[in-house]
């Protein structure tokens, strides 16, 4: 079973592959959309889920990510070997802003305050001209590097496949390293750490800087899939929902943000649309909002969690 | 700068400060005594300013016996909300009260967009508030917002009087500071926490009522307040009412200068004093060393 676990992740990349070619155009912009997302999650989980810290301003990376590939890309269109570091590299450098203030404190303050640096980023797009306001701004052309052009779909797909297989390989890696496991230990117990020595601040904000690196690789997928940015993808509804992904998923799983991601994205989309529910598809807040609650009420381990529950060996 | 627009700014200052401080205490009280993150919280305000848009013409210029019925109103659902809702979320951590409470604001968001729609509102002031006081050729302030200046000093000195004088007060900082204390005297926790909620509940709806008349009413005003609260609770310190009141004022003079002396960036104004207190205080101008 554990073997079985291990390969998984794998065997859907493998799987998503070999079908790319087969998917009808909604199906595969559907699944990009989906894997960006699960990009978004795996970069949080980074933080709550392996290092216990939890942000409610995630969307602000992620947002500034996609904004930094929009204003670099000009009227002829980018390349992406210096669109995707510079997307990248600005999402970590608020980071490390934000980051380093922030990891000053703990518990609930450190929720509110990276949800109001978040939101501050938000203002900055949505207020001044830099940004276009809240209406957002377009991309002429989208990035591409030789043959690897992001207005083909289907290199679109294939390039989202493999920034999700990097992602999650990355932070397996990075799990197993001594970083990882130093991570691990400030989640269980900070002051144990600090008194074994291990610089936790330093640990902490290396972390928040990777994380947001991540979220911001997202960012610029998702602004090349999309061709458009606005204000709304920092907004804290964003980071808020990224949030529910792993939790839905399962906290402490890489697989549990990549399921959550699949399932929040799901379970949104069926809660809109009027053949499924009728006519309270109109009124898909509503029960969104019902149905966090009773989620996160009923299955505080996620989704892995019913699995566990089902059968015991499968959970490691 | 001139004096007289000096003088009226200061003013408008204060004024945002002490509404803020209505909102932000309750905000404050509810965490620091019962623990909950409460990312609703800004939602009652929308509720507060929402129910003055639906009472005011029904109570005319009885503008006063409609702040006392919507408190009581929202007194009233904030007690109910608490039983049926608020108190499951003690035993659980902080993750999902905030993932829990998330999905309380989308329904709220959804309820009000059935019951009123999403248009932008505007709330008459009661006619005997119109006009304006003038000092001389100095300057000249509109009543409404003297009168909502009065009205959130006299709310902010019984919330004072109340927490540090009274034997209910009393009881909220202790259930503030040792939970286990209080229940070991024999004081019934449930009930406190309950009227605690109800009364942070009332008044950051009461701050939604008194400021429906001076900004308009509208959707997603719910989380522009509960950031910037959250901003306040930062700067002041978890659980001090002290500090929320000192952070709240700092907060009102920062936005309404920054709005006239830096149009452009004013939005930043208040993260960038957040960002101060961070580096100087982490745990807040008055709070308590973690």
């Amino acid at each position: 079973m554990h073997q079985f676990n291990r390969f998984l992740p794998l065997a859907c990349a493998i799987a998503l592959a070999l079908l790319g070619p087969l998917l009808s155009p909604y199906v595969s912009d559907f699944i990009v959309k989906v894997m960006i997302l699960s990009i978004f999650a795996l970069s949080l989980e980074l933080l709550v889920g392996m290092t216990g810290l939890v942000s409610l301003g995630h969307a602000a990376f992620y947002g500034i990510g996609a904004y930094a590939t929009v204003l670099g890309s000009g009227a002829e269109g980018g390349s992406i070997a210096w669109l995707l570091p510079l997307a990248m590299g600005s999402a970590a450098a608020y980071a490390l802003v934000v980051g380093a203030l922030s990891l000053r404190t703990r518990g609930v303050y450190f929720i509110m305050v990276t949800l109001a640096f978040a939101q501050m980023a938000f203002f900055v797009f949505h207020d001044t001209k830099l940004g276009g306001g809240s209406d957002g701004i377009y991309m002429y052309v989208r990035p591409a590097l030789g043959a690897l052009d992001m207005e083909n779909r289907s290199m679109q797909f294939y390039f989202v496949l493999a920034a999700l297989v990097f992602t999650f390989g990355l932070l397996a890696l990075i799990r197993r390293s001594r970083f990882g496991a130093a991570l691990a230990g400030i989640r269980v117990n900070e002051q144990r750490m600090r008194a074994a020595g291990y610089p936790v601040y330093g640990y902490k904000l290396a972390a928040f800087v990777i994380a947001g690196a991540l979220a911001g690789l997202a960012g610029f997928l998702l602004a090349a899939r999309d061709g458009v940015v606005n204000p709304e993808l920092l907004a804290w509804h964003n980071s808020g929902e990224v949030l529910l992904m792993i939790i839905l998923g399962g906290l402490g799983h890489l697989r549990g943000a990549v399921i959550g991601a699949v399932a929040f994205t799901l379970l949104k989309e069926l809660l809109s649309t009027h053949a499924v529910v009728g006519p309270l598809a109109d009124h898909w807040q509503l029960t969104l909002g019902l149905s966090i609650i009773a989620f996160v009420a009923l299955l505080p381990k996620g989704i892995i969690g019913i699995a566990a529950r089902l059968s015991p060996r499968a959970a490691t | 700068m001139e004096l007289g627009t000096f003088l009226v700014q200061c003013l408008n200052a204060v004024q945002y400060g002490l509404l803020l401080f209505l909102v932000a205490s309750g905000l404050t009280l509810i965490f620091g005594i019962m623990g909950v993150i409460n990312l609703a919280h800004g939602s009652f305000y929308m509720l507060g300013a929402y129910m003055a848009f639906a009472l005011a013409p029904l109570f005319g210029d009885q503008f006063i016996v409609m702040l006392l019925a919507g408190v009581v109103l929202a007194a009233v659902f904030g007690y109910l909300l608490e039983w049926a809702f608020f108190s499951y979320l003690y035993q659980r951590d902080h993750l999902q009260q905030v993932l829990m409470t998330y999905g309380l604001i989308l329904m709220f968001e959804e309820v009000r967009s059935i019951l009123v729609g999403n248009d932008v509102h505007g709330v008459k002031a009661p006619p005997w508030l119109e006009g304006s006081f003038a000092l001389g050729d100095l300057m000249s302030y509109p009543w409404y917002r003297l009168f909502a200046s009065a009205a959130c000093i006299v709310l902010a000195a019984a919330l004072y009087f109340v927490v540090n004088r009274t034997r209910l007060g009393m009881m909220i900082r202790a259930g503030g500071s040792n939970r286990d204390m209080v229940r070991g005297l024999g004081i019934d926790i449930r009930k406190l926490y309950r009227i605690v909620f109800a009364a942070g509940v009332a008044l950051a709806a009461l701050a939604g009522m008194i400021a429906a008349p001076m900004s308009s009413v509208y959707p997603g005003m719910g989380a522009s307040v509960l950031i910037v609260c959250f901003v306040v609770v930062v700067i002041g310190g978890i659980g001090s009412i002290t500090g929320a009141l000192v952070a709240s004022l700092l907060v009102g003079f920062v936005d309404t200068f920054g709005k006239v002396l830096f149009a452009e960036v004013s939005g930043m104004g208040i993260y960038v004093l957040m960002a101060i207190v961070l580096i100087w205080r982490p745990e807040g101008l008055m709070g308590r060393r973690a």
